[in-house]
């Protein structure tokens, strides 16, 4: 039992352990220390940064769904001057492992906020959340076109200088994600985050209007985890080697083990976060026990064993 | 007198980074009661040393559904009271209105069953450091936290006026033991079916005059708590409000439960109802039915 490998990487970083928190869905982090102690996480991925503060959208921001929910938060955020001044020291004193997430409303952006974050200690790798509006180009999402997908990585990696492992952030509401995913990884990219939220809306039928202020809203939760194991799948068949961080409704160490079986080389939990503060903790030890339950003696033989030929009964 | 009281007010109700869900707990609490109390229902749980460290205004955020609901998000409700019985042993109550799915849900568990709740969460109200004169006014089942907070007030020697109303007589939440708690209570029925035809904000400008009343207290739907701000401005007394947002999480996580609040330093920031209230200063909130980012809000 004692020799399981639980460790894992993302690029030329290592993780102690394959379970982080989903971007926006751990606050600055002090919020979920209050339950457990963070270095206990394989990292906290945070909040996704942008240059500037931002009071974000008005409310209302959220709608329950069926085993899901619709948000609309529009970044809310201290901007990167303040994050760098309290948030990442923060952080470094709890011993946490920390992935940043950074978000631009341009190419420039993207490239400004990598310059910001390049020596900057204690942090191991970078998420690039590239489901934002580009001003530039009539509020087109970037991730949403292989040209400005492309474009806001490139800006990225050639910023960052070579040593801080790039993940790209990806939107599944595309028709070929492993298309996207291959032209961010040949801009520079380490690995690629899937899946972020998936777009919708809930029209109320009391007042007859979308319920959310900003009308459309990202769907998270257990009900878009098939999406993520789909989308997960689809790229590890395209991109052997490439880092997956895999997300989209993780609740238990049993969703945790699908999406690693699909090609995942970490997960990181979202949503139930909402649901139970412990719920990073439960499905760590969970997982950690599926998989030895399974005859597995490390999470990176249980990467993509999914996709193994038929007929290979090894586990 | 003001000042002084804005002061200790400001102690009390202020709010360290450090302090961010310093007291909360994740634990299963058996239901010990559960009685209904007109459209409302009252449910009191065991739930050991939570009640030590639970103050008037607090609120605990409760899993609902069972097992494998299809409602991933928790209910936050009010703390009606807490009794702290010692050695670790403790109960709280609440009043649950069984408006939607999940608070019908909670309102329909049996006594004996144990239902998963963190708390306490949020800020508390402000507790003056002498004795005051206190008007706590209520809107619905939003009378809920008040009437522990008159508890706390009569003890330290306040004089505790109350009113209460909602849209109809079977809508007003104040049981026998809350009041035995206040001095005088007022009732309003938007209805006429008890009390005083009309809304709370008719009887308070009248209340605060006659009873010389030094601090408002408020807790009920956002509209009642905006024009219980404008006329405590327009009185120039205190005015602490317990807010409702709608909340995913309760613990300061998610960003949906967030509204317009000027700092001190005169900057209007989106500030969560969860971790920076549900108890605020209710002229610092930007009070708005359109619920729109106010301009000047910072990063807008």
């Amino acid at each position: 039992m004692s020799s399981f490998d639980f460790t894992t990487s993302l690029g030329s970083a290592q993780f102690a352990n394959p379970i982080f928190t989903a971007s926006g869905c751990a606050g600055s982090g002090k919020e979920l220390s209050q339950f457990f102690p963070l270095e206990n996480l394989g990292a906290v991925v945070t909040k996704s940064i942008m240059l500037k503060p931002r009071s974000g959208r008005a409310t209302p921001r959220m709608a329950e769904t069926p085993s899901g929910m619709l948000n609309s938060i529009g970044l809310q955020g201290p901007g990167i001057d303040i994050f760098l001044e309290n948030d990442i020291p923060w952080l470094v004193s709890q011993g946490a492992t920390t992935v940043v997430s950074i978000a631009g409303e341009s190419v420039e952006d993207y490239a400004i906020l990598a310059r910001r974050l390049r020596a900057v200690p204690g942090i191991s790798a970078l998420e690039v959340n590239i489901s934002c509006p580009n001003v530039e180009n009539r509020g087109q999402v970037f991730a949403c076109d292989p040209v400005t997908a492309r474009a806001a990585v490139e800006s990225v990696r050639r910023n960052i200088g070579g040593e801080l492992p790039i993940i790209a952030k990806l939107s599944p509401d595309v028709t070929d994600i492993a298309h996207i995913a291959a032209e961010v990884v040949s801009a520079g990219a380490d690995g690629v985050a899937l899946i972020n939220t998936v777009l919708g809306m809930v029209i109320d039928t009391n007042t007859l209007r979308p319920k959310l202020a900003g009308k459309t809203g990202g769907l998270s939760g257990p009900a878009i985890r098939p999406v993520a194991v789909r989308a997960i799948y689809q790229v590890r068949s395209r991109l052997p080697h490439v880092s997956i961080l895999g997300m989209g409704g993780v609740a238990s160490g049993r969703d945790a083990l699908e999406l690693i079986l699909a090609g995942a080389n970490a997960v990181s939990v979202g949503t139930a976060n909402f649901g139970n503060p412990l719920a990073t903790m439960m499905v760590k030890s969970e997982l950690e026990q599926l998989l030895q339950d399974k005859g597995f003696n490390s999470l990176r033989e249980a990467s993509g064993y999914a996709h193994r030929p038929e007929g290979n009964y090894d586990h | 007198m003001a000042n002084h009281l804005a002061f200790a007010l400001f102690k009390n109700g202020s709010l360290s980074v450090s302090s961010i869900n310093r007291f909360a707990r994740n634990i299963e609490a058996e239901i010990t009661s559960n009685r209904k109390a007109g459209a409302y229902h009252h449910i009191a749980l065991s739930v050991g040393e939570m009640a030590a460290f639970t103050r008037p205004g607090n609120f605990v955020a409760i899993k609902v559904g069972g097992e494998n609901s299809n409602m991933v998000l928790r209910r936050a409700f009010a703390i009606y009271r807490s009794v702290d019985l010692g050695n670790g042993n403790g109960q709280i109550e609440l009043v649950v209105a069984p408006h939607g799915q999940g608070s019908s849900w909670v309102a329909a568990r049996a006594v004996g069953e144990r239902l998963n709740i963190i708390g306490p969460l949020g800020t508390a109200f402000g507790i003056p450091t002498e004795p005051v004169r206190a008007l706590l006014v209520g809107g619905g089942y939003g009378s809920a936290p008040l009437f522990g907070l008159s508890e706390v007030l009569k003890a330290r020697g306040c004089r505790v006026d109350m009113v209460l109303g909602a849209s109809t007589a079977m809508k007003i939440y104040a049981p026998l033991e809350g009041k035995r708690s206040v001095n005088a209570l007022t009732i309003t029925t938007d209805d006429g079916s008890a009390g005083i035809a009309g809304k709370v904000s008719d009887v308070v400008p009248d209340l605060i005059d006659s009873n010389a009343i030094d601090i408002v207290y408020s807790c009920g739907p956002m509209g009642m708590l905006e024009a219980i701000t404008k006329i405590s401005v327009e009185k120039g007394v205190l005015h602490q409000a317990s807010v409702e947002e709608s909340m995913a999480c309760g613990i300061g996580v998610c960003m949906t439960c967030v509204l317009p609040v000027k700092g001190e330093d005169g900057v209007i920031r989106m500030l969560r109802s969860c971790i920076d209230g549900p108890v605020m200063n209710g002229e610092d909130v930007i009070w708005d039915s359109k619920r729109s980012i106010p301009e000047g809000t910072w990063g807008k």
